[in-house]
């Protein structure tokens, strides 16, 4: 099959628009960020989640360790139920505990893992025991108004 | 008495009808494009042609105003940013905008108008000088021989064209922002990063592309192919087609945006 310009041009805009997309894909979304498909799972459960969604980072000591997986409702505990997904080269003690975090004041909520000190370590669907739920900045401001208003009552 | 009223309504009625009527012409007309280009694959240089024409010619006014909008975006998002104290978040403000809506949407607005026209001239110009009927004497089909390869030819080189803007738009937004004005490049890109999401962003955009794409092809086939054979019936097919399909692309774009960005 003879060549010709316009096969040459058609080349140059293909491949132009491919090289797009792999931009797009890898240096502007997050395509490249670490993926944990090879990884353990482990549940929690909270009594509140608060706005965590799938997706959301699971960091210990800052460091992305792995990822939220699922988020379901627990009919027998009535409580919310979180699976994640943690890298296989991350390894916590069977006593570490987990709590819903925001990055700073308005930012997106993630779960923070603090290590615990067993000797025995998390296994794939392990559920770990200590958690701690989301704070929800209503109930805060509620309880100090709340707190504030018996403390005046107490006064007079 | 009520004459004009009548009339009114009579040219409101016949412009419904019309309207479907088209509506149903088109449809008919594209599952027959849709069914002969079969053709058009198994002769790959006619569709490589038509990519030509409507991908490879487009690419410099894409590049050049793909630069110039992310150029304005990340000028006018760095101003506004930064009186809030968030600057670096300016590399997310022109990624997400670019990859959700303006690359899609400007790049298809632009392929309309460089594109499209161009389609439905030639095609309305092939009909007028009765091209089409001389095909179909020797036994040419014009569907799969000009009209199938016209428009695959257009649908595979939207989305080409939405990444290349996108692509060329956020490295506009890098050059003002970072290179010129200074912003912190890691925080730049960091925090891009961390708030496009690729199935959730870059993925939908393409859909997105991809469905204006089809849009725009198909009205800019389907208005040369319907055009009244005369130099003024060329003339309005060809602005009949930029305005459907700008209007088409922004209704759809409404459309594909509360499928996609609301919910979860």
């Amino acid at each position: 099959m003879e060549r010709t310009t316009i096969d040459l041009w058609v080349g140059i805009f293909v491949t132009a628009g491919l090289i797009g997309l792999l931009v797009l894909a890898l240096k502007v979304g997050n395509a490249s960020s670490v993926s944990v498909s090879d990884g353990y799972a482990i549940t929690a459960q909270f009594d509140n989640i608060g706005g965590l969604k799938v997706r959301a980072p699971v960091k210990s000591a800052g460091v992305v360790v792995g990822r939220v997986e699922g988020i379901g409702f627990d009919n027998q505990s009535l409580r919310a139920k979180v699976t994640m997904r943690i890298d296989k080269r991350y390894e916590f003690p069977k006593d570490s505990s987990v709590s819903i975090l925001t990055s700073g004041l308005l930012g997106d909520q993630f779960i923070g893992i603090d290590g615990g000190s067993d000797a025995e370590l998390l296994g794939d669907g392990d559920r770990v025991r200590l958690t701690q739920s989301a704070i929800v900045l209503e109930k805060v401001i509620g309880q100090f108004l709340y707190g504030k208003a018996a403390e005046g009552g107490a006064r007079n | 008495m009520n004459s004009a009223m009548v009339r009114g309504l009579r040219l409101v009625g016949q412009l419904a009808v019309d309207g479907v009527w088209r509506m149903g012409a088109a449809s008919r007309f594209m599952s027959i494009v849709l069914r002969r280009s079969a053709t058009t694959f198994r002769r790959i240089h006619l569709l490589i042609d038509e990519v030509y024409f409507a991908g490879a010619l487009s690419l410099i006014i894409i590049v050049v105003s793909g630069l110039f909008v992310g150029l304005v975006l990340g000028l006018q998002g760095y101003e506004t940013l930064k009186r809030y104290g968030s600057a670096e978040a300016v590399g997310t403000l022109v990624a997400l905008s670019l990859v959700r809506e303006l690359g899609p949407v400007v790049s298809a607005l632009l392929f309309a108008s460089r594109a499209g026209s161009a389609i439905t001239a030639e095609i309305g110009i092939m009909k007028s000088t009765e091209q089409l009927s001389a095909m179909e004497m020797m036994a040419v089909d014009p569907y799969s021989r000009v009209l199938a390869p016209m428009f695959w030819g257009g649908f595979i080189s939207m989305p080409l064209l939405a990444a290349i803007f996108s692509a060329m738009g956020v490295f506009g937004g890098y050059l003002i922002t970072v290179v010129v004005i200074g912003v912190d490049a890691g925080a730049f890109w960091s925090q891009m990063q961390s708030n496009v999401d690729f199935w959730d962003d870059i993925v939908n955009g393409v859909i997105k592309s991809i469905v204006f794409g089809g849009a725009v092809t198909a009205i800019a086939v389907f208005e040369g192919y319907d055009a009244p054979p005369t130099a003024e019936g060329v003339s309005h097919a060809v602005t009949r087609t930029v305005v459907t399909s700008a209007l088409a692309v922004l209704a759809l774009d409404f459309v594909l945006t509360a499928f996609m960005f609301t919910g979860v």
